[in-house]
C-alpha cells in the first residue's frame, strides 16, 4: 500500500498521518517524480502517526508529490563471496561500476545480540609488529581495540599497518607455540579487512584502498564520505560488520573491520536525535547512544562451533583531545581496551605516536605469556609500564627544580624515558618487528 | 478473579509501547505482546504503557498484548546454580533438568510455618536446595511424599488447607523477601585481596560501590572477589557489560577449583546476563533477578554474595525508559527517582535470621562506571550514600598498572574493626601523601632523615603490600593472618621513631 502525502519534514525526518500498515523498524521507499527513490526507517509509531529516517536526507521532497511505500521489511544486505574486492558506499550501493550484488541470502543488517555461552573467549594474539602494541597492548584475534586519536595524528597510517600485518600467518620463528587450532586446521587461513568509512575525506578513504591494494589481501569497502548524506552513516558500520560476519562464520576468514570515523557517526546519532526532539543527556548525544554503540562494538569475537573471527579497529577522533568526552568515555566502557595516540610523542617525531600508559588491551593477560607469546612477557611489559610510569613524575619535577639537581635514580629514569620512546616507541612505519626484537630491546632497556 | 487483561498496541517507541485497552491490568504485571515478554511500568484510563523486553522489531499498531496476571517473577527450583540466565532468568545455556533426587523432611502430622524447608535437594557439590513453605504459607501437613526422585512442579507436601508444596516457588523480583529480623553486618567478608581485606573490609550484609573510569579495574575486582571472597553463594549480574567477559567468567569458573570445597567455581556460582548488546529493558530487570535469587538462597541459610557489573548501566537503562516516557528528568538526564531506585536496591542487601530461623545474608557489591571517571556524577553520588563501603579506582594507578588501583585517599568503608596494624598503615600513607607534596616543591634534599624513612616505608607498602597481582598463583591470595603478618613487617622500620613518638 502506497501514500501519497507526507505530514512533515525536516532534515532526515519525515512524519506521514492515517497509516494503518506500518510495523516498527520497517524499512520505507518514498519515490518523488524527477529523483531516484529514497530509503527510510520506521522510527516511531503513534496510532496512525508514523516517524521515519529517510537515509538520504529529505531535502527536494514536497509534502504532496511523495508515494511512501511500507517494505514490511527489516533493512537487508546482499550477500555472497562475490562481494570480497568489492567497493560500496555507505548504503550499500556498488560504486565501482560492477553492478549490483546478486544472491539469494540477505540478511539483516541489524545483527542479533550474542549470547555470551555461544562465544569463544579470544586467547589467539595477532603479530602487527608494532612493539608498543605487540609488547604493551597485545592485539587478540577476536577483539575491538580502537585507536583514540585526534585530529592530525597518523592513527590511519596506523590502521593500515595493523591491516596489513594482521593478515601475515602467525609466526612461529619468534619462539611461539602454534596453538592447537592453528596446527590441526586443515586449510591454510584465509584474512579479509572490512573498511568502514563514516564521515572522512576523499583523500583518507583513497589512502586506505592504496594501502590495501598494496598489500594484496582481501578486503571490501563501504564509505559514507564527509560529503555523503548523514542518516545514512548509521547504516554503514552495520552493513560492514554484516559483511564481515559472513565473510568470517560463514566462509571461515579472520577479518580485521575498520570502522573510521566512530566520531562522526556518534554525531550523526546526536543529529538524528535532536531532529527528533528526543531528551538528550551529555553534551546532547542521546541516552541510548551506549547501547547503540555497544550494538556495533559487540558484533567482535569468535563463535563457537564457526570458523573465522571478526576483529575489530574502531577509530575515533577526540573532540578537544579530551578522553572523558562521552564518544571516547562510553567507547571505552565497551571496547576492549583502547590505544592512544599522542600530540606530544607525535611533536617528538616519534612513530608510531601511542601513550603507552593509558593503552590498554584487557584480553592480553590471557593471549599472552607461556604457550601463547613468550614466558617472560608478562613480566617485561610489567616492569616496563612501572618504570615508565615514573617517567612523567620526574619530567614534571625536572622542569621545576632543574635537571642537574636529580638524585641520580631519578636521572637513571629520565633516560629510560628518553630510551623507551626513542628505541622501542619509535620504529619505521614499514619495518615490522618480531616478537623477539621487540622483547630484546625491552631487555636491554631494562 | 477477574479475567487477565488485554489491549492492542498503538503506538511503538523503541522498547516502550502504548497499548489501548477496555480491560483490568496492573501495574508491573507481566504481558506478551504479540508473544514478546513484557511488563505494565504506567496505567491510565484505557491506557497502559509496556516496555519490552525483546526487541520491538516488527511489531505493528493493532497487535495483541495480552495481561498473564502475575508480575514478571523468578521461579526457585533446583538447577538454577551452575547456570547462566538472562535478565528474566530465560537459562542461556539450555535447560537445566526436570526431575532432582529428593529428600523429604517433613511428615504428616507436622506443622510447618512460612520459610520452613520441607525437603532438600544436593544441587551441586557444594550447594543444597533446600525447598521452602513460600511467606504466607502455614499449616499441617496432610501428606508428604516419601524420598525420591521428583519432578520440580510435583506435589510433594500437601497441608490441612489443600495448598500443595512442590520444589518450585515463584517470587516477584520487585518485591523484597520477609524476613524475621535483622542483624547487625560485622562479619568481615574474607576476600584475600589485602588492600581490600586490611584497609577497607566489607561486612557479610555489607555494601560496596567500585566506581572507576575504563580501564581502572572494575571488572578485574569484581572476577578476583568472586573467585575468593568466603561467602557460600556467587551471584554475578553482567549488566550492560561486554560479552567476552561474561564467557570469561564461565569458562574461568568451571576450570578454577575453589580451594575451600575442592569444586570447581561454578558450583557456587549463578550468572545473570544482559550484555550491553541485549534489549535495554531487560538490562533494567536484571538487577532484580539477580538480587530475587540471591534472597532465595539468603533464606536457606547461606551467605550470599552478589556482583552487579555495572550499576551505572543499569542507571542509564531507567534514564533511557524514562526519555522514552517523556518524563521529566532531573540531573543529567536521569529520571529523579534514581536515588529512591539505588536505594531500594541497596537496601536488599543485609545480615537476617530468617523466617525459619537460620541465619543469612547478602553482601552486594556495585560496581559504578562514572561517564569521564568524574564521581561528582548522578550515579556516583548517590550510590555513595546508600554504601558503607567504598572503593574508589584511580586511574594514576591503573596507569601505572598499579593493581587492584584501589585509591587508599578516597576510599573507605565503615562498619568493620580494623586491626591496629593496619591503622597505623593508614597514617603512614596519608603522611606520605603530604610528605609528597612537599618534596615535590622542595626536593628530596629537603626532608628529614625521619621523613625520608617514611617514604621509603610507604614506597615497601604501596609496592608489596597494596598492589597484589591476580595472575600470580602465590600472590593472588593472601589469608588474613598473612596479611597481618605483612602489615607489622613492613611497619618495623618506623616502629622505633613512632614508640619514641618522634615527629615525622
Amino acid at each position: 500500500m502506497e501514500y501519497l502525502t507526507l505530514h512533515h519534514l525536516n532534515g532526515s525526518i519525515a512524519i506521514l498521518k492515517g497509516v494503518t500498515t506500518a510495523s516498527y523498524n520497517e524499512t520505507v521507499k518514498i519515490t518523488s517524480p524527477g529523483g531516484p527513490p529514497r530509503m527510510g526507517r520506521v522510527l516511531k509509531i503513534e496510532g496512525d502517526t508514523v516517524v521515519a529516517l529517510i537515509f538520504e536526507g529529505a531535502a527536494g521532497l514536497s509534502l504532496t508529490s511523495a508515494a511512501t511505500k511500507f517494505t514490511g521489511q527489516q533493512m537487508e544486505v546482499a550477500l555472497s563471496p562475490e562481494i570480497i574486492g568489492r567497493k560500496f558506499d555507505g548504503f550499500g550501493n556498488p560504486i565501482d561500476g560492477l553492478g549490483r550484488i546478486r544472491s539469494k541470502l540477505r540478511r539483516s543488517i541489524n545483527g542479533q545480540p550474542i549470547n555470551p555461552v555461544q562465544r569463544s573467549y579470544p586467547r589467539d594474539y595477532i603479530h602487527t609488529g608494532i612493539s608498543a602494541i605487540d609488547g604493551l597492548a597485545t592485539l587478540i584475534r577476536g577483539q575491538k581495540l580502537p585507536i583514540f586519536s585526534a585530529d592530525g595524528l597518523p592513527h590511519d597510517i596506523l590502521a593500515a599497518q595493523i591491516a596489513t600485518m594482521s593478515g601475515m600467518p602467525p609466526q612461529n620463528s619468534v619462539g611461539r607455540k602454534l596453538r592447537p587450532t592453528e596446527l590441526h586446521s586443515p586449510k591454510p587461513q584465509k584474512f579479509a579487512t572490512v573498511f568502514a568509512a563514516m564521515g572522512i575525506s576523499h583523500e583518507t578513504a583513497r589512502f586506505f584502498q592504496d594501502s590495501f591494494d598494496e598489500s594484496g589481501q582481501a578486503y571490501i569497502m563501504f564509505q559514507n564520505l564527509a560529503s555523503d548524506p548523514t542518516a545514512q552513516r548509521l547504516a554503514t558500520p552495520r552493513l560492514a560488520l554484516t559483511a564481515a560476519e559472513y565473510l568470517a562464520y560463514d566462509l571461515g576468514y579472520h577479518v580485521l573491520v575498520i570502522l573510521t570515523d566512530i566520531t562522526s557517526y556518534a554525531e550523526a546519532l546526536r543529529e538524528i536525535s535532536s531532529q527528533q526532539g528526543e531528551i538528550p543527556s551529555r553534551k546532547g548525544y542521546p541516552g541510548y547512544m551506549y547501547s547503540d554503540l555497544a550494538s556495533l562494538y559487540e558484533r567482535a569475537g569468535i563463535i563457537k562451533n564457526k570458523p573465522g573471527s571478526v576483529t575489530q579497529i574502531p577509530i575515533l577522533t577526540m573532540p578537544g583531545e579530551d578522553i572523558t568526552h562521552p564518544i571516547p568515555d562510553l567507547t571505552g566502557y565497551i571496547t576492549e581496551g583502547q590505544i592512544v595516540l599522542s600530540r606530544s610523542l607525535h611533536q617528538k617525531n616519534i612513530y608510531p605516536p601511542i601513550n603507552v600508559l593509558p593503552s590498554l588491551s584487557r584480553l592480553m593477560k590471557d593471549g599472552i605469556g607461556e604457550g601463547y607469546t613468550t614466558k617472560e612477557h608478562p613480566a617485561i611489559a610489567a616492569k616496563l609500564f612501572a618504570t615508565y610510569a615514573k617517567v612523567e613524575d620526574i619530567r614534571a619535577l625536572a622542569a621545576i627544580i632543574g635537571e642537574d639537581d636529580l638524585t641520580p635514580e631519578d636521572k637513571a629514569t629520565l633516560s629510560f624515558g628518553k630510551n623507551f620512546e626513542q628505541d622501542f616507541l619509535a620504529q619505521s612505519p614499514q619495518a615490522a618487528r618480531s616478537l623477539a626484537q621487540t622483547m630484546e630491546i625491552a631487555k636491554t632497556l631494562l | 478473579m477477574t479475567l487477565p487483561g488485554s489491549g492492542k498496541i498503538w503506538g511503538i517507541n523503541g522498547p516502550i509501547l502504548t497499548v489501548h485497552t477496555g480491560s483490568q491490568f496492573c501495574l508491573g504485571e507481566r504481558v506478551a505482546a504479540r508473544g514478546l515478554p513484557g511488563e505494565i511500568i504506567s496505567l491510565s484510563p484505557g491506557v497502559a504503557v509496556v516496555q519490552s523486553f525483546e526487541s520491538t522489531a516488527g511489531l505493528r499498531p493493532g497487535d495483541e498484548v495480552l495481561g498473564l496476571g502475575a508480575p514478571i517473577a523468578v521461579r526457585l527450583r533446583p538447577g538454577i546454580v551452575g547456570n547462566i540466565f538472562d535478565g528474566i532468568m530465560r537459562p542461556l545455556g539450555g535447560d537445566s533438568p526436570e526431575e532432582f533426587y529428593v529428600k523429604m523432611l517433613v511428615k504428616p502430622g507436622q506443622t510447618i510455618a512460612p520459610g520452613d524447608v520441607f525437603a532438600a535437594v544436593q544441587e551441586t557439590p557444594v550447594i543444597i536446595f533446600k525447598a521452602m513453605a513460600p511467606p504466607g504459607v502455614a499449616g499441617l501437613v496432610k501428606a508428604a511424599a516419601p524420598d525420591g526422585r521428583y519432578n520440580a512442579d510435583a506435589a510433594l507436601v500437601t497441608l490441612a488447607c489443600g495448598r500443595e508444596l512442590s520444589l518450585t516457588q515463584t517470587w516477584p523480583i520487585r518485591s523484597p523477601r520477609p524476613v524475621a529480623a535483622r542483624l547487625p553486618a560485622t562479619q568481615m567478608l574474607t576476600t584475600g585481596q589485602r588492600v581490600i581485606d586490611s584497609l577497607f573490609p566489607v561486612a557479610k550484609g555489607g555494601t560496596a560501590a567500585i566506581p572507576g573510569g575504563f580501564g581502572t579495574g572494575k571488572t578485574m575486582t569484581q572476577h578476583q572477589l568472586a573467585k575468593y571472597c568466603d561467602a557460600d553463594l556467587i551471584i554475578y549480574i553482567g549488566c550492560g557489560e561486554r560479552g567476552n567477559e561474561m564467557t570469561e567468567v564461565l569458562e574461568d569458573f568451571s576450570r578454577l577449583v575453589d580451594p575451600r570445597s575442592g569444586q570447581p567455581l561454578l558450583a557456587r556460582t549463578v550468572l545473570v546476563a544482559n550484555t550491553s548488546d541485549m534489549p535495554v529493558a531487560a538490562r533494567e530487570a536484571s538487577i532484580y533477578t539477580g538480587v530475587t535469587l540471591a534472597e532465595c538462597y539468603r533464606d536457606m541459610g547461606y551467605h550470599v554474595a552478589l556482583f552487579a557489573d555495572s550499576t551505572s548501566r543499569w542507571a542509564e537503562a531507567l534514564r533511557e525508559i524514562s526519555g522514552r516516557l517523556g518524563e521529566i528528568p532531573a540531573e543529567e538526564g536521569y529520571p529523579a527517582y534514581l536515588a529512591t531506585r539505588l536505594a531500594a536496591f541497596y537496601g536488599r542487601a543485609g545480615h537476617v535470621k530468617n523466617l525459619n530461623g537460620s541465619e543469612g545474608s547478602i553482601t552486594i557489591i556495585g560496581a559504578v562506571s562514572p561517564q569521564g571517571a568524574d564521581f561528582t556524577e548522578p550515579v556516583t553520588q548517590h550510590t555513595k550514600r546508600f554504601v558503607r563501603t567504598f572503593w574508589a579506582l584511580d586511574k594514576r594507578l591503573a596507569y601505572a598498572r598499579h593493581y587492584p588501583a584501589i585509591d587508599w585517599m578516597q576510599s573507605y568503608s565503615i562498619g568493620c574493626q580494623l586491626h591496629p596494624a593496619a591503622r597505623r598503615l593508614l597514617a603512614v600513607l596519608h603522611e606520605e601523601n603530604s610528605l609528597l607534596e612537599v618534596a615535590k616543591l622542595m626536593g628530596q634534599d629537603g626532608l628529614t632523615t625521619l621523613q625520608k624513612q617514611l617514604l621509603d616505608a610507604a614506597r615497601r607498602i604501596r609496592e608489596g603490600f597494596l598492589q597484589q597481582n591476580a595472575y600470580d598463583v602465590a600472590d593472588t591470595y593472601t589469608p588474613v593472618a598473612v596479611q597481618v603478618e605483612m602489615m607489622e613487617r613492613l611497619l618495623k622500620p618506623l616502629e622505633v621513631s613512632f614508640l619514641r613518638g618522634d615527629k615525622v
